[in-house]
């Protein structure tokens, strides 16, 4: 009987440190990158880093305002494609669809989240540019090019935790809003989807989370110009793209504001993170 | 469940075979204009000498730079002068290469004087109307700020002048070329030597891109390929580089379109 104790009690220690190893994987992240970019955040101070739009690096001028405009608007963007589309796809498959083919449609969609980023990005320069240049205007390499790239890669972790979402909305709540002379739409959109709305606005944070932080299919669509965005056709960069065009380079002050980048890209991430959860967590 | 201790010990016996074969391996890094050469002549070297491994990676000319300082290559390459800051390397002229400023096959331009070069690429000048064409917006594209290329461009034709933050950034010669030769209305400059059927290399000041023009000095945009390194090579580093800098090494650099040394 100690024996089996003993055992129990050291496999549960060694579990903790395999947990405790991904947790200060994470911390040593967090500290290296605070460590490399704290310094040129208090010399240019945090206001002139975050709200001057100036990057001109060679020249010293560390302002990060152009890009996070360009992340946060190739994001919205982002969002606008996938919300409606994710969205329709989930509830069709989760409340419509017959059972089979909902679950082999669902299978199909999270194939998508396989697809390398770079894959992506190679499509979306070689068909969506040109497109974008010769029927709308402006140099293709746009907001728009980056927002429809990073729509469809965010699209099956929308759907995917949505069905989820909808489908662990108990069975009762239908039958009892059918009972009660529901049509299923006024089942589904009054009832289901406010059950599953936590579930629901968890998967929309995520799937930003992912397009704050994809890079290589945007740098490969964008443009990458420091200037902020006047409309969906300008070219645009994004704080990623930044770090991925410079980092190979950059030295001195002009590497430590990358790692302020980073630091900058980290919060907004945790901050997405953390509201996705909570959110998840309250019942609706 | 009872061997699991069995897989760690054969996956740490298979790594510690994994170890670097007894060969002579030199790491060359830096500019993407000058890597597809190198590579070119590294690969007819190893031919030559078997138990020699040349690595060419790119990272641009300032990348190669911070890795010769770093100890992370042997070899560097640049494609631009050496900066007042970076003169503390040794540095060996292997070629030298025309920039030619590239436009799309179409586009009715044919030449552009030294002003209008600046003015599209400083943000002055947006409409080719400004320069004798159809009205139409005029789309400079850059390389990123490490390049030597842009570095080389900048010092050679900017006159002082920055290049426009609106102008679009590729990060590489070939995906420089690739967006010019998809856009008619785009403007960017690439490595003479790099130019294809795919875009349209432009006269500067009357005179054409050519490689009699390099070498008689009248096409004026022209910049040196070079290896850097500190203090002196040697061993197979510096065999190699000696076989770049000899005649035959010379002779394949031409007829893949760059200049020789001189």
């Amino acid at each position: 009987m100690a024996k089996a104790d003993i055992h129990d009690w050291a496999i549960s220690k060694v579990l903790f440190l395999f947990a405790l190893s991904a947790i200060s994987g994470l911390a040593l992240i967090a500290i290296f990158i605070v460590h490399e970019g704290l310094a040129v955040i208090v010399s240019e101070g945090a206001k002139g880093f975050v709200f001057s739009t100036r990057w001109q690096p060679l020249e010293k001028h560390f302002g990060i305002l152009a890009m996070i405009v360009g992340s946060v608007v190739v994001t919205l963007g982002a969002l606008a494609i996938a919300l409606p589309l994710g969205l329709g796809s989930a509830i069709a498959l989760a409340e419509f669809c017959p059972k089979g083919p909902a679950m082999a449609l669902k299978a199909t969609i999270e194939l998508l989240a396989g697809i390398p980023s770079v894959v992506y990005g190679g499509i979306g320069f070689v068909v969506l540019v040109p497109l974008i240049r010769v029927y709308i205007g402006g140099p293709g390499l746009s907001v728009l090019a980056a927002s429809v790239v990073l729509g469809v890669m965010i699209l099956p972790n929308i759907v995917s935790i949505s069905i989820d979402a909808i489908l662990a909305v108990p069975q009762t709540y239908r039958e009892g809003s059918i009972a009660l002379g529901a049509t299923r739409w006024q089942t589904t959109y009054r009832v289901v989807l406010r059950a599953a709305r936590s579930g629901i606005v968890a998967a929309v944070i995520l799937g930003m989370g992912r397009a704050v932080g994809e890079t290589m299919a945007v740098l490969m669509v964008a443009g990458n110009s420091v200037q902020v965005p006047t409309s969906v056709t300008s070219s645009v960069r994004t704080l990623t793209s930044n770090i991925a065009l410079e980092m190979g380079y950059a030295a001195g002050q002009h590497r430590q504001a990358l790692f302020a980048t980073g630091i900058v890209l980290f919060i907004m991430i945790m901050v997405l993170n953390i509201i996705a959860t909570t959110a998840a967590r309250r019942r609706a | 469940m009872k061997r699991l201790w069995i897989f760690p010990l054969v996956l740490a016996a298979a790594c510690a075979s994994c170890g670097d074969s007894p060969q002579d391996q030199i790491t060359i890094a830096g500019s993407t204009s000058f890597q597809p050469f190198v590579e070119m002549v590294a690969e007819a070297y190893e031919q030559g000498h078997p138990d020699v491994r040349i690595l060419v990676q790119g990272g641009g000319s300032t990348a190669g730079v911070l890795a010769v300082r770093a100890g992370a290559a042997t070899v560097g390459m640049v494609s631009r002068g050496l900066q007042p800051d970076e003169k503390d390397l040794s540095a060996m002229v292997a070629a030298r290469d025309g920039i030619a400023v590239i436009v799309h096959p179409s586009s009715p331009l044919s030449n552009l004087t030294t002003d209008q070069i600046r003015g599209i690429f400083s943000g002055t000048v947006t409409d080719f109307g400004e320069l004798g064409g159809p009205k139409g917006p005029v789309r400079p594209v850059t390389r990123e700020e490490g390049s030597g290329t842009r570095g080389a461009f900048v010092d050679l034709l900017m006159g002082g002048r920055a290049i426009t933050p609106a102008a679009l950034v590729q990060d590489s010669n070939g995906s420089m070329r690739e967006l010019i030769a998809h856009d008619p209305e785009a403007i960017g400059y690439i490595s003479l030597g790099l130019v294809d059927g795919s875009v349209k290399a432009l006269n500067i000041d009357g005179i054409r891109p050519a490689r009699e023009n390099v070498e008689n000095g009248s096409y004026r945009l022209v910049r040196p390929f070079m290896f850097i390194f500190n203090g002196q090579l040697e061993g197979t580093a510096r065999l190699f580089v000696d076989f770049v800098l000899s005649p035959q090494g010379q002779r394949m650099l031409e007829q893949e379109g760059l200049i020789a040394a001189k």
